[in-house]
């Protein structure tokens, strides 16, 4: 077990949460983040699930990446991603029909995800599979942390509930208040993701670019 | 001509040199984040060669061989897998209508929609624009997208021993398609209620219109007014409360949408409506002309 999880391998799993985020530093997937995290129920299925691909795509292309042809290799991870995501929205539609009609276009969304092209060549390329495993692990979760972050404070100020169910008091409302409907465009994603990367670059120096 | 591959941890963007750069021309990252990659560069496949035993991984023979293998392996894992899970996917689809067909009546949250379906709907008829019946049953296996003027399917259904007939609509949202059933009571006028959905209308926005608080605007109001589908979502004040909701606020596209599918699906049902608002006192001195008025009244339904 102490192989499994030498440092090097911890690391593939931990930085990519915070020193390596794929959304806040790699700026990878940021297209997704700002089509599904209006709502936080998809924003967290679609974390979830992206986690899941990019974690079982690594491991395939790992396994194979010694017989993969330079030339052609982009096509061969697309093909491999592709089918996955295939195959996940199939099953999704067979035993879990309720979830798969809220999402049916966020999962196919996947395919498109940057995260999995550029996690599948920058590491899945070059190291071995239970690596490769961890890192699919680590850059889903930090993926779908920031698309929850987002999606908290646009469900929040945006609509007023949380999971769908009301959090905001009637009573502000009767003082008042109004949702926020700005918070429910695209481009107050990009507000918050940017907000993010401010506060994550503040604290930590070392993340900052000349 | 480079030797080495450098490859940035960072953001997977390869340097060729002998030495890793000092700074990633992407991400700025530091020479400490790059590594050394092992394979060779693209023009030389010797280096890889003693270990695969011969075989070329560079030739273009090799890629072709590979990739329609890996293509065939694909194709046939889908197939398999779409073809296994195919009739748990059409009954999961059947389930979902008589759902949707049951929500439409205010029957929600259904453990077995089956048998739930079955109790509340007494037939499924195919109707004509005219309001003839062409076929008692199999109303239910017309798909949305092949309802046409002579192939109108109608469920008479059957709650608290009143009847209801429930009226298929599908139509353009902003993004993709909406569709919805219209649940109308025995008079042939008033909504006893109604369920919309979309395929991709903006969360918060468009999707509104399958939320509960949107749904139930429309239960008791009228559809015809003067023998046309007067039925509408407006913005602001509503100038006829009978047959008038209020549309959802930054959702103008989608709204118009369920206007042009209410006038569309529910004008061709407009002659049956018809028929079964005569019996009561005749409150509409146009149903007569109406009949007649049908194909003109459509295509100036289609046309906005």
């Amino acid at each position: 077990m102490a192989e499994l999880f030498s440092k090097k391998n911890k690391e593939a799993l931990t930085t990519p949460l915070l020193k390596n985020n794929p959304v806040t530093l790699q700026v990878l997937g940021i297209c997704s983040a700002l089509a599904v995290t209006s709502k936080l129920a998809p924003a967290v299925v679609m974390g979830l699930s992206v986690t899941i691909i990019v974690a079982m795509a690594n491991v395939i292309i790992s396994l194979i990446r010694n017989t993969i042809p330079n030339r052609i290799r982009i096509i061969i991870q697309l093909v491999v991603v592709a089918a996955l995501v295939t195959i996940v929205s199939e099953i999704l539609k067979a035993f879990a029909y309720d979830v798969s009609v809220q999402l049916s276009v966020y999962i196919g969304l996947i395919i498109t995800n940057c995260i999995l092209m550029g996690r599948l060549e920058a590491f899945a390329m070059q190291n071995g599979p239970w690596a490769s495993f961890l890192d699919g692990i680590g850059n889903g979760v930090g993926y779908a942390m920031i698309l929850i972050i987002v999606a908290f404070f646009r469900e929040l100020f945006g609509s007023g509930t949380l999971f769908d169910y009301p959090v905001i008091p009637q009573a502000l409302y009767d003082m008042g208040y109004i949702n926020n409907g700005l918070m429910l465009m695209a481009p107050m994603a990009f507000f918050l993701i940017a907000c993010i990367i401010w506060v994550q670059r503040a604290k930590d120096k070392s993340l900052q670019e000349n | 001509m480079a030797a080495n591959k450098y490859v940035c941890k960072i953001c997977g963007y390869v340097h060729e040199g002998n030495n890793a750069p000092d700074t990633c021309p992407l991400c700025k990252a530091g020479s400490d984040q790059f590594a050394p990659v092992a394979e060779p560069a693209a023009e030389g496949g010797k280096a890889e060669a003693p270990k695969k035993k011969g075989i070329n991984t560079n030739s273009d023979m090799y890629a072709i061989i590979y990739a329609a293998i890996v293509v065939v392996i694909v194709a046939f894992l889908l197939a398999g897998v779409s073809s296994a899970l195919k009739p748990m996917q059409d009954e999961n689809i059947r389930l979902d209508k008589m759902k949707q067909i049951l929500s439409s009546l205010h029957i929600n949250d259904v453990k077995d929609a089956k048998a739930q379906y079955e109790s509340v709907v007494k037939k499924d008829a195919i109707i004509n624009a005219a309001g003839n019946e062409v076929a008692a049953a199999g109303g239910f296996d017309v798909a949305n997208d092949a309802i046409t003027e002579d192939n109108l399917p109608i469920y008479v259904c059957e709650v608290d021993g009143e009847e209801k007939y429930v009226i298929p609509m599908t139509g353009q949202g902003l993004w993709g398609g909406i569709w919805g059933y219209m649940a109308v009571n025995s008079d042939g006028n008033t909504i006893y209620g109604v369920y919309f959905s979309h395929a991709s209308e903006t969360p918060g926005l468009g999707a509104e219109i399958a939320s509960d608080k949107f749904k139930s605007r429309f239960d008791g109001k009228n559809i015809i007014a003067n023998g046309e589908v007067a039925l509408e979502a407006v913005k602001g004040r509503l100038s006829n409360e009978a047959t008038q909701v209020n549309s959802i606020s930054g959702a103008t596209i989608t709204c118009n949408g369920v206007n042009a599918m209410l006038k569309k699906c529910l004008g061709n049902y407009k002659a049956f409506l018809a028929a079964k608002q005569q019996p009561q006192a005749n409150v509409e001195p146009t149903t007569e002309c109406c009949e007649g008025a049908c194909p003109e009244a459509e295509a100036n339904a289609t046309e906005e």
